[in-house]
């Protein structure tokens, strides 16, 4: 069934060290097309990268490794890599008009499908 | 010839230079240690509760001379959904996340958590209560508390007589 696919990112053997995290996504699908929500803590507009190769999207997104000065690590729970993941965009979904916006950590992604590819009725004539 | 001599006979089991059987000795030691560190502070910090389902988001804690940091990873908020509050010294960061509704749609992937969630733990001095600030930028909570005068380090002139 045709949608959007997750890509492995990393192909690398296990004894590589991981250089990122996988950021939890919500996938939500219409008629009009599919809504990504992407939790992304830290991370702002200026950190955050999207491309698109072929129908392959991969968003990368850079965290802000704030440390208040001279303090000292008592214990952390978060992970100190940045964010990306890849996804294997549906073909009926129209690449040119694919917008993103992040607000408070969270992007939000919307992935309209081509117009002529929408479920539509046929009138018999 | 052969210098034989004289060695005491051990058991295998006893001998632990043997290298496999090192590693369970050592094994026994690392185990005590993960009970030892359960017990030290701030103990009441594990976030077991994920596998239970719930959300527990992350937390790190800094510490300077003068105050306590805590940052806590909480995409998605609004600032009116995230409370903050300190009693005796525990510190209790709780919130909802809520779910904007979706028209008619089919949800494809859901890994977000939407829902409830607390992380309560006590912190290692005392501080301030009143002078505890909190912002939240780009998903980050960080809450900021300057420690009591009495806990601060001080330092003690030394005299000679």
């Amino acid at each position: 069934m045709n949608a959007i696919q997750e890509q492995p990112v990393c192909t690398e053997p296990a004894t590589v060290e991981r250089e990122y995290t996988s950021p939890q996504v919500n996938i939500y699908e219409t008629n009009e097309g599919y809504t990504l929500e992407a939790d992304m803590p830290g991370v702002s507009k200026d950190g955050l990268e999207i491309t698109l190769e072929g129908n392959e999207l991969t968003l990368t997104g850079k965290r802000q490794q704030v440390k208040p000065t001279g303090a000292d690590l008592l214990y952390r729970e978060s992970e100190p890599e940045d964010f990306r993941r890849t996804f294997e965009l549906d073909p009926a979904i129209d690449t040119t008009r694919i917008s993103a916006t992040i607000n408070q950590g969270v992007l939000v992604m919307t992935l309209p499908k081509a117009e002529q590819l929408k479920p539509r009725k046929i009138v018999v004539e | 010839m052969i210098d034989m001599s004289l060695i005491r006979y051990q058991k295998p089991e006893t001998n632990w230079s043997v290298a496999p059987l090192r590693q369970i000795f050592n094994l026994r030691g690392d185990i005590n240690q993960v009970f030892d560190r359960m017990f030290q502070f701030p103990f009441d910090l594990t976030r077991d509760n994920q596998f239970m389902g719930g959300w527990v988001p992350a937390i790190d804690l800094y510490e300077n001379k003068d105050v306590l940091t805590v940052k806590a990873e909480l995409p998605g908020m609004k600032k009116s959904d995230i409370e903050v509050s300190l009693h005796d010294n525990l510190l209790t960061i709780s919130g909802e996340r809520k779910q904007e509704s979706k028209e008619q749609s089919s949800e494809y992937r859901t890994e977000r958590f939407v829902g409830r969630f607390q992380r309560t733990f006590t912190l290692p001095t005392q501080v301030n209560a009143e002078k505890i600030t909190a912002a939240y930028e780009d998903g980050v909570l960080t809450v900021v508390m300057p420690k009591a005068e009495a806990v601060k380090p001080k330092l003690i002139p030394v005299t000679v007589k």
